[in-house]
């Protein structure tokens, strides 16, 4: 009972600040509305047994990646809204009609899709998330996540030198380009 | 646990209010919020069933997809800024030329 009242309370939060975040024409105000989507969902995934998950979203997205775009934000001066509103042009709507058509595939795929009955007992469930578990499926050798891991690192490494090189200034000396 | 199908349903309406604002946003940023919104729904639903399942290899998708999420909003930005910088304006239909 306690765990409906709160799934149906967290999803309330989440599509209404999703829908402030797309409607708003300030990107303060949508950063914060994503903040809110994103504690909202992290909340949730303690809920589904993924404690160090949660943990992840609350530092990476809502800490980090957040803290990146207000950043950005204000470096470019755009705290307000310098935009002028436009007239609800031929686009949106036909945006807005092709995403009900896709949300409607979305929730027919979710509802009549019959997922067989998975014998959940206890002892699978326990330790589920925990950080032991996660670190055994990342690093052992009999679990296939290893590689994708050694990955992921050189992946972090070209992005920091790709974000370096595209938002230095350009030397005004350097030809051609 | 509530069905599974619930998280299915609200993960669903999460992306598609990434993808509607993905269409009619004018603003880069905004745009990047929406595609965040958008990984996290499916991070939601990638947790759902992998509870659903009583496996670990939803969380480990999630973690991949955390890190991916984290490079591409890092690169992402530096081409904002590097847009902003050739042309002083970061509306998405003034940046129609890949050569500055």
């Amino acid at each position: 009972m306690f765990a409906q009242i709160l799934f149906w309370v967290l999803a309330a939060i989440c599509i209404i600040s999703s829908l402030v975040m797309v409607g708003s024409s300030n990107p303060v105000r949508s950063a914060l509305a994503l903040v809110l989507t994103m504690l909202s969902l992290a909340v949730m995934y303690i809920t589904l047994s993924a404690q160090f998950i949660a943990a992840v979203q609350v530092v990476v997205y809502a800490g980090a990646v957040m803290v990146l775009f207000l950043f950005v934000i204000m470096l470019l001066n755009l705290g307000a809204p310098a935009l002028p509103e436009q007239p609800r042009s031929m686009q949106t709507v036909l945006a807005i009609a092709l995403a009900g058509v896709f949300l409607v595939g979305l929730v027919a795929a979710g509802v009549f899709q019959n997922l067989p009955a998975a014998p959940i007992s206890a002892k699978h469930l326990h330790g589920l998330g925990t950080v032991q578990q996660i670190g055994y499926s990342l690093y052992s050798p009999h679990q296939p996540w290893l590689f994708p891991f050694e990955a992921t690192s050189i992946l972090l490494l070209i992005a920091v030198v790709g974000a370096i090189v595209l938002a230095r200034k350009q030397p005004a000396e350097t030809e051609g380009s | 646990m509530l069905p599974v199908s619930y998280y299915l349903i609200l993960s669903a309406l999460l992306f598609t209010i990434g993808a509607v604002g993905v269409l009619i946003k004018k603003n880069p940023i905004q745009t990047f919020m929406c595609i965040e919104l958008m990984l996290n729904a499916v991070n939601l639903t990638f947790i759902a069933l992998g509870r659903y399942f009583g496996q670990m290899n939803g969380q480990m998708y999630v973690i991949f997809s955390l890190a991916v999420a984290a490079a591409e909003v890092s690169v992402g930005l530096g081409i904002i800024v590097a847009i902003f910088r050739t042309r002083e304006s970061i509306v998405v239909d003034d940046a129609n030329l890949m050569k500055s």
